[in-house]
């Protein structure tokens, strides 16, 4: 029996922890030959990062997200994004003249988790965070950085409580906010007038935003006929959340979840023969790259989003091509957003004149107030600029797909 | 040593011995990393690891109760945590300001493990009917449940009391100064941070002397016997669903107040399959099997290595869990294959061959 068992749970821990390296094994492999040249891009900006330590030192930033697990696509894609920008900003001659040294801790998306990678970072002399990705882990990290008085800039972390002390900043907009501006987006523009909502109720992002688009609902002309969770486990079948709709008479569904199950969402109603608008938000970005999925599906889909990849300025451009240069991948909003995180990063640290041989506490205090002064044209909105809440001034915009093509509306 | 010597001239009993040998483990352990943090020799990862060992060490020796003393498999201990952390968290974001910090921590506790043992005498009634497989399967079912009930969970309070609604946050239907205590699959959040490695390890001896107590008492004995041969057990009149729920409702109520220290260590409290999910009470099992089923000392050693291994492990970033794992079968194969065993005899005759003809001579 005893070693009946020991076998039993050993295979069964094991297959578990494969299938969490899967996701990763599968973003990770996709060229490991560009991985590779990553890696030497990284050994060349330590070698230059040593050459300017003789000269004064380095500006140690670390990130924390999920590499392995479930989450691993956000994690990763923010862990090669800020890695990019570090690269950029090493190449250009760094921060105030100071290279940067950039470590990227696994949390497995599991606050636990993250508190450790935090304290590895710490035990690494890190002096700036930007992390984490996840909502969950970042309330939990949040409450270790402002006691320890350190800098912290979240590209994603997008819950109220993510940044609720001062030394917290976010890049993405919170969840309310998403929330608001669509329930306005659509009431304003009569998009829709019965609007169905299908959402995560095990997932905070999704039913973030759901609490406020029905609370803003209230004031808006349309009407909410329906409203249907999934959680995390059945997240496969979505044909009963979609007869309710269709039921309901609603000409409008609203899906504030991430595109994986909004793919399956739409595949489902076209058999069903349902076509509604279909209207979303940030996390919707990304469903024109899911494998096997009819993008003519997608067609009409509008979504609120602050980044999209096939934009035709230039920064987005130049992103977008280093990006799938060195990743072999399209980057998604969560790429963006650490970008533009570590790019006000240096917008601060060059306004506040911080320096590396200041300690943490300095850093922050001086981090913190000049913050609020800097105004960053970055990829996820123009002319961004902070307040004291942490909270990013930005503008959604809205865009539509239309001949497998994200256009802005 | 000097009041156990007193208390048993002479030799030791054997049993007694073995307990001392634990309790003495703990106590260094806890020794050596007072002195280590006092002279500022612990990392920042080791420090803000203190915490969840001591939680994983409650639970792997509480599972070893069911597991190892009642012989019953129970997938579903993380559920009875999540009570535990669920009820000690919403009782202190309730009181917190109201009373003393230390009182409330220590109320907030004794919630936790009476919330966790009244569901352990709830699942245990119609649970404990089962056997092997069958309730292995119900337990795993249960801590699902617990899981997902908290998820649709929406608690609010006011000036007019506490709304509930399983809905979602609007239809508590509160005034504009109402907070939400219990916000759906956003869990509790704010929960004060009470919990340390001192008040960590003095849970981890009341639970030590608990279990082992109860172990060598008559009712631990009743409860081994039911393991053993549940019919001979029954024919000399044990009450066999007594003693079941008595090892089952204890075993419950020591993971809920694991999960109370849970709650009050991290600030943000959500109940993910990945803490509170099957997932997490396969690891608590893991431990035990690896620690040696029954065997309590066994559990709290691989608690403390499984829960280290992957974060001294980071340093080889993206193969850390496959080498976690690889390193966990060779562990365990080492430990119980009979190969292995074999081996390790031959091992301890050649090196060691005159204490153990020294030992063997004493019998």
């Amino acid at each position: 029996m005893k070693k009946f068992m020991s076998i039993a749970m050993t295979s069964a821990m094991v297959m578990s922890l494969f299938a969490g390296c899967g996701n990763t094994a599968a973003n990770g492999t996709a060229d490991t030959t560009e991985t590779a040249t990553g890696t030497d891009t990284a050994a060349e900006s330590t070698d230059a990062s040593e050459e300017t330590a003789a000269s004064g030192g380095v500006f140690k930033i670390g990130g924390i997200g999920p590499t392995t697990g479930g989450a691993a696509v956000y994690g990763m894609a923010v862990q090669n994004a800020a890695q990019l920008a570090v690269d950029e900003i090493n190449a250009a001659g760094g921060i105030n003249g100071y290279q940067i040294e950039f470590k990227f801790e696994d949390d497995e998306n599991d606050p636990e988790k993250s508190v450790n990678a935090y304290n590895t970072l710490k035990d690494w002399d890190m002096q700036m965070l930007m992390g984490t990705v996840t909502s969950g882990c970042c309330v939990a990290v949040v409450e270790k950085t402002s006691s320890d008085n350190m800098f912290q800039l979240t590209p994603s972390g997008s819950s109220v409580e993510a940044i609720q002390y001062d030394n917290a900043f976010r890049v993405c907009f919170s969840d309310p906010n998403q929330g608001m501006a669509s329930a306005k987006y659509i009431g304003e523009n009569g998009i829709g007038t019965k609007v169905a909502v299908i959402y995560d109720s095990s997932d905070i992002y999704s039913s973030g935003i759901y609490q406020k688009f029905v609370a803003e609902a209230a004031n808006q002309p349309f009407e909410i006929v329906s409203a249907e969770a999934f959680t995390a486990d059945s997240k496969t079948d979505f044909s009963v959340q979609l007869q309710k709709a269709k039921d309901s008479g609603a000409d409008l569904v609203f899906l504030p979840i991430y595109y994986t199950e909004a793919s399956l969402i739409l595949s489902q109603a076209a058999t069903m023969n349902y076509a509604p608008i279909f209207f979303g938000c940030d996390g919707l970005d990304g469903i024109l790259d899911v494998e096997n999925f009819d993008t003519s599906l997608a067609e009409g889909v509008m979504l609120l989003t602050p980044f999209a990849a096939d934009a035709q300025d230039e920064l987005t451009q130049k992103f977008v091509t280093s990006y799938k240069e060195k990743f072999g991948d399209t980057p998604n909003q969560f790429a963006a957003d650490a970008y533009d995180a570590i790019y006000a990063i240096k917008a601060a640290a060059e306004k506040a004149g911080v320096t590396p041989d200041m300690d943490v506490s300095a850093i922050c205090e001086a981090m913190k107030s000049s913050m609020t002064q800097i105004t960053l044209d970055g990829l996820t909105g123009v002319g961004m600029t902070w307040d004291a809440s942490g909270e990013p001034n930005k503008e959604p915009k809205a865009v539509k797909i239309e001949n497998g093509a994200y256009i802005a509306m | 040593m000097n009041k156990m010597s007193k208390k048993f001239p002479g030799k030791m009993n054997k049993i007694s011995k073995n307990n001392f040998i634990t309790y003495l483990l703990v106590l260094v352990l806890y020794i050596v990393i007072q002195v280590l943090l006092a002279t500022g020799n612990v990392s920042s990862l080791m420090e803000g690891l203190l915490v969840p060992l001591c939680i994983y060490v409650m639970l792997a020796v509480s599972l070893n109760l069911t597991v190892g003393i009642l012989g019953e498999l129970s997938l579903g201990h993380a559920g009875f945590m999540c009570v535990g952390a669920f009820s000690g968290a919403f009782f202190s974001k309730c009181i917190n300001g109201a009373m003393p910090d230390a009182l409330r921590f220590i109320i907030a506790l004794l919630i936790g493990a009476l919330m966790a043992g009244i569901f352990g005498i709830l699942i245990g009634i119609p649970v404990l009917r089962l056997k092997g497989d069958y309730l292995a399967i119900v337990t795993l079912a249960f801590g699902e449940i617990i899981k997902n009930l908290v998820n649709v969970m929406y608690i609010g309070r006011d000036g007019n009391g506490f709304h509930f609604s399983m809905k979602d946050f609007l239809s508590l239907n509160m005034e504009a100064d109402g907070e939400v205590i219990v916000n759906g699959a956003q869990g509790i959040t704010g929960t004060p941070h009470d919990a340390n490695f001192t008040i960590g390890v003095v849970l981890i001896f009341l639970s030590l002397v608990i279990v082992l107590n109860l172990i060598h008492s008559r009712a631990g004995r009743a409860i081994m016997s039911i393991r053993d041969n549940r019919i001979a057990a029954e024919s000399i009149g044990i009450n066999i669903t007594k003693y079941k729920l008595m090892a089952f409702s204890i075993s419950a109520a020591i993971a809920g107040v694991a999960g109370v220290l849970y709650a009050h260590n991290l600030s943000t409290l959500t109940a993910l399959p990945k803490n509170f999910g099957y997932n997490m009470s396969i690891m608590i099992l893991v431990f035990v099997v690896l620690g040696g089923i029954g065997n309590i000392r066994g559990s709290i050693i691989s608690a403390i290595v499984l829960t280290l291994l992957p974060e001294l492990l980071r340093g080889l970033s993206d193969y850390r869990m496959l080498i976690y794992a690889i390193v966990l079968i060779v562990m365990m194969l080492f430990n119980w294959s009979p190969k292995a065993n074999e081996w390790k005899e031959q091992v301890k005759e050649k090196y060691f061959s005159r204490r153990v003809s020294k030992g063997k001579g004493v019998k």
